[in-house]
């Protein structure tokens, strides 16, 4: 009996050192570790949700496009010089949402217009005013004439850029009517400029000019642009390969799609997190120390041992959520601080039956042992109804694309299931190695003034 | 030794009183603002964001400049000193920054939006739908749980029952605060609100089952003859337990209140006043709902009703 609790002070100290060692540092990225990892509220940046229009496409190829335009999103982000952003693509009842995190990000109108816009990219002619004009031909499609713009829907997937000349060269391929089209363009605008738009924007270069190549011969089903850098090659084939299918970025409204509007926007100014941050440590520590003045008061020697546990405990959750890894926002610190507070129900429970115990005139080797038996039932029972609250909310959370929701519910969990494995686990060895040790025999020391006797 | 048992009609009074108060709140609500609680934009839709004034500036001040500005249907709530949060008609981040330009210039102060939030008419409706359900899943969720529980006690359904009770009493009360809050002072629900609510719930309901487990072994142990003695000796082993944990959980939810940040001030609250309305709920009513179920006594519900001997 007496080596068991031995041999778990050492697992208990051991995971103690672990976690600790995981911990620090916790703010940065240090010994090539991450620090906490923060959300949006805490860190500060901007959260979009755009609903794709995905009426257009077959739905078998839905799953396939919607990565491809996830790729597109993650390019015009890169493209913006912004790192550590995430696009998510989330599919509910045959509806596609464009989730994308933009972290400390100052113009968020700018990253917008990249972001909600169209993935077709069109061609543009110049007219007698020097003004751009989308470039039309006439094709028969199905034995049908129509007019149609020149746009990277009928490019060929097998866009590419060839460097062995030492000059970036684009090749690039066209489909049937694509071919019919280009042929006619070309034909007209020899020696013309063609520019390439996404949306009402022309396309520029790293220069900051538009990229408008001249037509120096006629293309049918096959061509090459010359000119270009590397980098501006690059990023054109990619957008020529994702472009081929349209699919705005928007919402719906009552069965009508509006364009470039988000179903969601967030953003935190840096300043207020970092304030958020600032102002939950103060109230955590202020909190925190009331807590466990009042354990140590009105509990004495179990209050101290509990206080330990409870370090234990406060060290342990950063861990996981560093280790997980959770991302902390402002309502999941909440939920870490409101654990701390109900992290020490357990004991109290425990307390008070030991307590009780010794009052009732058993030694304090007994009381201890009965109190944890005796307060197990309550202390499960009552656990697992929180449990449900928990499980209920993250499901809300994810349902409702509420992050915050979610946040603060797994949070609470984690802290629940931890907190009964602290009063059960550490607490409880603890408490039997000192009462085993009979350092501490005055029963004032547990808060008993008086005995019962029998 | 306290009587809590005694006393359950003056406890059913006052909760009487409470959840009362709070209905007639949701129905002034109702018809001065059109629902029975000021929703947020989690709700309604529209746009949202929190705006920092140096030097602070009045709230009374602010809501007349913003009615000047064409945004008389705007709502406004202090959140701290000089933070003010404002729901408005969805308007861009372009013209929230307008907005937020022009009220510093008349003013007189420096503006800052810390906080932008949109969100479209169509989710909101959605999100309300999901609240509901959920709350209502996590009832019924934690009922059948306490039923199963107390599977060996005689009719264990009771239990579940006196149980979500107490926590729909609890609800009421909290969501009745809210109405006056928002009649009063502007507050405005959101997704939030809900979670705290559902956090609450938990608390509530795990207080209560701390009660009823104690009674549970209590009852086997055949201590007392008398059932209502039974539950009141409960009542009294598990209340430095409730007392102590209540008080703990406040310590930190005080500390979070006066010194958290804007964006949770009301979330806070709702946590606050769930731990003392729960912690309330499990020691003064529902275990006295067992009592008169046991009994039979249901002319203790009503008030003024006839003492029967």
């Amino acid at each position: 009996m007496r080596s068991r609790n031995v041999y778990l002070l050492i697992f208990i100290l051991a995971l103690f050192g672990f976690a600790l060692w995981s911990v620090v540092p916790l703010d940065r990225n240090a010994f090539g570790r991450e620090g906490l990892r923060l959300g949006l509220d805490l860190a500060g940046g901007s959260y979009l949700v755009y609903q794709a229009d995905v009426s257009d496409i077959k739905p078998d190829n839905r799953d396939e496009v919607m990565e491809g335009v996830k790729g597109v999103i993650e390019r015009r982000i890169d493209a913006l010089g912004i790192t550590e952003s995430t696009v998510q693509i989330q599919k509910r009842e045959g509806e596609y949402n464009i989730v994308i995190q933009l972290p400390g990000i100052a113009n968020i109108e700018k990253a917008k217009e990249r972001v909600g816009l169209f993935t077709v990219l069109e061609f543009r002619e110049q007219d007698e005013a020097g003004n751009w004009t989308p470039a039309t031909g006439i094709v028969t499609v199905n034995g049908e004439e129509k007019e149609l713009i020149l746009s990277s829907r009928y490019f060929k997937e097998n866009t590419y850029v060839d460097v062995q000349t030492g000059r970036p060269l684009l090749i690039f391929e066209m489909d049937e009517t694509g071919a019919q089209l280009f042929k006619q363009i070309s034909t007209r605008l020899i020696g013309k400029q063609l520019a390439i738009f996404l949306g009402d924007e022309p396309l520029r270069g790293e220069d900051g000019g538009i990229i408008a190549p001249k037509v120096e011969e006629v293309i049918t089903d096959k061509g090459q642009i010359r000119g270009l850098s590397f980098v501006d090659a690059q990023e054109l084939s990619r957008l020529l390969n994702a472009g081929r299918i349209d699919v705005p970025l928007g919402r719906w409204v009552d069965e009508v799609f509006e364009p470039s509007v988000p179903l969601y926007e967030r953003t935190v100014n840096a300043t207020l997190g970092a304030d958020s941050i600032r102002k939950s440590i103060l109230a955590a520590g202020i909190g925190i120390a009331l807590l466990l003045l009042f354990m140590l008061v009105y509990y004495r020697l179990p209050g101290l041992v509990a206080c330990l546990s409870l370090g234990i405990y406060g060290v342990v959750l950063l861990a996981i959520f560093k280790l997980v890894p959770v991302t902390l926002t402002l309502p999941g610190v909440a939920g870490f601080i409101l654990s701390l507070g109900m992290a020490v129900d357990a004991n109290v429970l425990i307390f008070e039956r030991i307590k009780e115990e010794l009052r009732g005139g058993r030694s304090p080797g007994a009381a201890v042992e009965a109190g944890f038996n005796r307060a197990w039932t309550a202390i499960r029972d009552s656990n697992i109804t929180t449990f449900i609250a928990c499980f209920i909310l993250i499901w809300l959370g994810s349902e409702l694309g509420a992050r915050m929701v979610s946040g603060f519910a797994l949070t609470l969990v984690i802290g629940v299931a931890l907190s009964m494995f602290t009063a059960i686990v550490v607490t409880r060895t603890f408490l039997r190695l000192i009462v085993g040790s009979r350092v501490v025999t005055n029963l004032a020391a547990y808060g008993v003034t008086s005995v019962l006797t029998k | 030794m306290i009587d809590f048992i005694g006393k359950k009609r003056w406890f059913f009074l006052i909760s009487l009183i409470l959840v009362v108060i709070g209905i007639i709140s949701l129905v002034i609500s109702q018809i001065q603002v059109g629902a029975p609680l000021r929703l947020g934009t989690d709700f309604t839709g529209g746009t949202s964001m929190i705006l920092q004034f140096s030097p602070p500036v009045e709230q009374s001040q602010l809501w007349e400049e913003m009615a000047e500005l064409g945004y008389d249907e705007a709502t406004i709530q202090k959140a701290g000193e000089g933070n003010f949060i404002i729901h408005v008609r969805e308007i861009t981040s372009d013209e929230a920054r307008d907005l937020a330009e022009k009220l510093g210039a008349v003013l007189d102060s420096q503006v800052e939006i810390t906080d932008y939030y949109l969100v479209s008419g169509t989710v909101a409706t959605e999100t309300a739908r999901n609240a509901v359900i959920a709350v209502i899943i996590a009832a019924v969720a934690m009922m059948f749980y306490i039923v199963w529980a107390f599977r060996r006690m005689p009719s264990p359904f009771r239990w579940g029952t006196c149980a979500i009770i107490a926590l729909i009493h609890d609800v009421f009360i909290i969501v009745g605060i809210f109405s006056i809050l928002g009649l009063l002072a502007g507050v405005e629900i959101d997704a939030l609100f809900i979670t705290g609510l559902l956090a609450v719930v938990g608390y509530s309901i795990n207080n209560t089952v701390v009660i009823f487990d104690r009674i549970r072994e209590n009852v086997s142990r055949h201590i007392r003859p008398d059932f209502a003695e039974t539950v009141n000796d409960s009542l009294i082993e598990t209340l430095g337990r409730c007392l102590n944990t209540a008080l703990t959980t406040l310590f930190v939810l005080l500390a979070l209140f006066f010194f958290g940040g804007a964006t949770i001030h009301y979330f806070v609250l709702v946590l606050l006043l769930g731990v003392i309305i729960g912690t309330y709920s499990s020691i003064c009513v529902s275990s006295q709902l067992l009592v008169v179920w046991e009994k039979k006594e249901w002319r203790a519900l009503l008030p003024f009703a006839k003492r029967t001997a």
